[in-house]
């Protein structure tokens, strides 16, 4: 069971890709299919942020130590669709006319904090590997205490986009918080 | 910006083959380069006074009554009753006026409309709508000389419009234009589009549209037109006045807080279609510039 648990994950975790370059290729986007390939994948990455702050709580819950083993993986997915996020905006909507967007990334607080939630996490991604791990051991845990950083510009970068009061971004915001709470050590707190 | 005839506007059919076209031609030609492709950014500007399809207008929509995400308007407002429906004019007017919708349709005749629709999310269709100058409507009353604005009030029915079961904005929808603004020729109140009757989804029984503000200046289900003394306070500037001032001319050198208003989409465009230039006035200077002859649009957004 355990031996197909990854790969699994890993095939399940293509399926959004695999989705959003169907609907491309056979022209399923709608009227707005740029904002539509936009959301979708900035959608995908808040969720896998989500995934992969769940693992620690789960593994706590639970006493099994599989959800950690697929953690890395979720986090690389969490780089591939910031990533594609990314180069749909830059690429597609504004085809590499720099201008207008390096406006946007100095003047737009949403996309400041977007942007350096995705300048964050390059490296997380550098350091995933196992080698790295051994290499920067106690260094290690402390740079990739980030993601906690990353999870809530990413939140943010959604909760100011929105028009005006919308239910969605606020419900990724209320379960990065509490997956962010899970993770305060109250013992420790209160014992000082 | 000259005027768009009906003769000059490719029918839906043949645009739709036309389009089909030209987007199995991007597929291709996209996986090569984008934006170096001259025809493709020729294809595009072509495109920007054609007709957008009857389905795209009647199914991407912004309308919160009935929903925020813009598939809502079209799935929830099927149901939703246009008669019988009432209008009053009212406020610093000699005599208040109430018209029935059988009234104002054989008060006033329709013509086909095509106008550009700007929204401020940053993206465009064009459209032809059914409808008669506003002027005509708003003179059947006489107005009082303290009269110095018209506020257009939409109609208010939690239990059709589920949208206005959440504190989404302040309802019911508001919006308002300066009188003489009111009164230009191009301030049209919609009844159809498409040569057909107007779709609950886009603002039926009766609307206003205001080619060269964005979309949101232009009130849907409007049951009330007041004439009023002072500056209506619209929906949106409650909302967000930093974010949405009462002018809301489409100005592409006025960005929005939060994103830039220089260049849009064109609905209906494929992946691969380039952004288009955001025109001033979006493109009806030439008919509405000199109502804002010495105001600074910065400061008036």
């Amino acid at each position: 069971m355990i031996k197909y648990f990854k790969p699994s994950i890993f095939v399940l975790s293509t399926i959004p890709f695999l989705i959003i370059s169907y609907k491309i290729i056979f022209n399923k986007l709608g009227p707005e299919p740029v904002k539509e390939i936009t959301h979708f994948t900035g959608e995908w990455t808040l969720i896998f942020i989500c995934l992969t702050l769940a693992m620690s709580p789960l593994k706590k819950l639970t006493n099994l130590n599989f959800w950690v083993r697929v953690r890395r993986m979720l986090g690389l997915f969490v780089f591939f669709y910031a990533s594609l996020h990314l180069l749909t905006y830059v690429g597609i909507d504004y085809r590499f006319s720099w201008q207008p967007i390096f406006d946007d990334v100095v003047k737009k607080k949403y996309i400041f904090v977007g942007f350096a939630a995705w300048l964050l996490l390059i490296p997380l991604t550098l350091t995933s590997s196992q080698k790295m791990m051994l290499l920067l051991k106690q260094n290690w845990k402390k740079l990739h205490r980030l993601i906690y950083v990353i999870a809530i510009l990413g939140s943010l970068h959604f909760v100011w986009l929105s028009k005006t009061i919308y239910f969605k971004p606020l419900i990724y915001f209320v379960i990065i918080t509490f997956l962010l709470f899970l993770r305060i050590n109250f013992k420790r707190i209160f014992n000082k | 910006m000259k005027k768009i005839k009906y003769s000059e506007i490719t029918p839906e059919k043949i645009y739709k083959n036309r389009r089909s076209f030209v987007k199995s031609l991007g597929l291709g030609a996209s996986s090569l380069a984008i934006s170096s492709i001259p025809f493709l950014n020729n294809a595009s500007a072509k495109n920007r006074d054609e007709l957008t399809s009857y389905k795209d207008i009647t199914t991407y929509n912004n309308y919160y009554e009935f929903g925020t995400s813009k598939s809502d308007p079209y799935r929830n407002s099927q149901i939703f009753k246009t008669t019988p429906w009432q209008i009053s004019i009212e406020g610093e007017v000699e005599k208040p006026l109430r018209l029935s919708m059988e009234e104002i349709s054989e008060m006033f005749v329709s013509e086909e409309r095509i106008y550009r629709l700007r929204c401020v999310e940053g993206w465009s269709m064009v459209i032809p709508w059914m409808g008669f100058s506003l002027s005509e409507l708003l003179s059947k009353v006489n107005s009082t000389n303290k009269a110095k604005y018209v506020e257009f009030e939409s109609i208010y029915d939690p239990e059709q419009m589920k949208g206005q079961r959440y504190p989404v904005l302040n309802w019911p929808y508001k919006e308002g234009l300066r009188l003489d603004e009111a009164m230009h020729p191009l301030t049209t109140v919609v009844t159809g589009l498409y040569g057909k009757k107007l779709p609950n989804q886009n603002g039926a029984p009766l609307r206003i549209f205001i080619p060269w503000k964005y979309g949101f200046k232009s009130a849907k289900a409007i049951v009330k037109i007041k004439f009023v003394e002072k500056m209506p306070t619209s929906s949106w500037m409650w909302a967000s006045p930093r974010e949405y001032g009462f002018y809301s001319n489409v100005n592409p050198n006025v960005n929005h807080p939060r994103w830039s208003q220089a260049t849009e989409r064109i609905i209906g465009e494929g992946v691969w279609a380039p952004r288009v230039k955001t025109l001033m006035f979006n493109g009806y200077g030439d008919e509405v510039a000199s109502l804002y002859n010495g105001m600074d649009l910065k400061k008036y957004f």
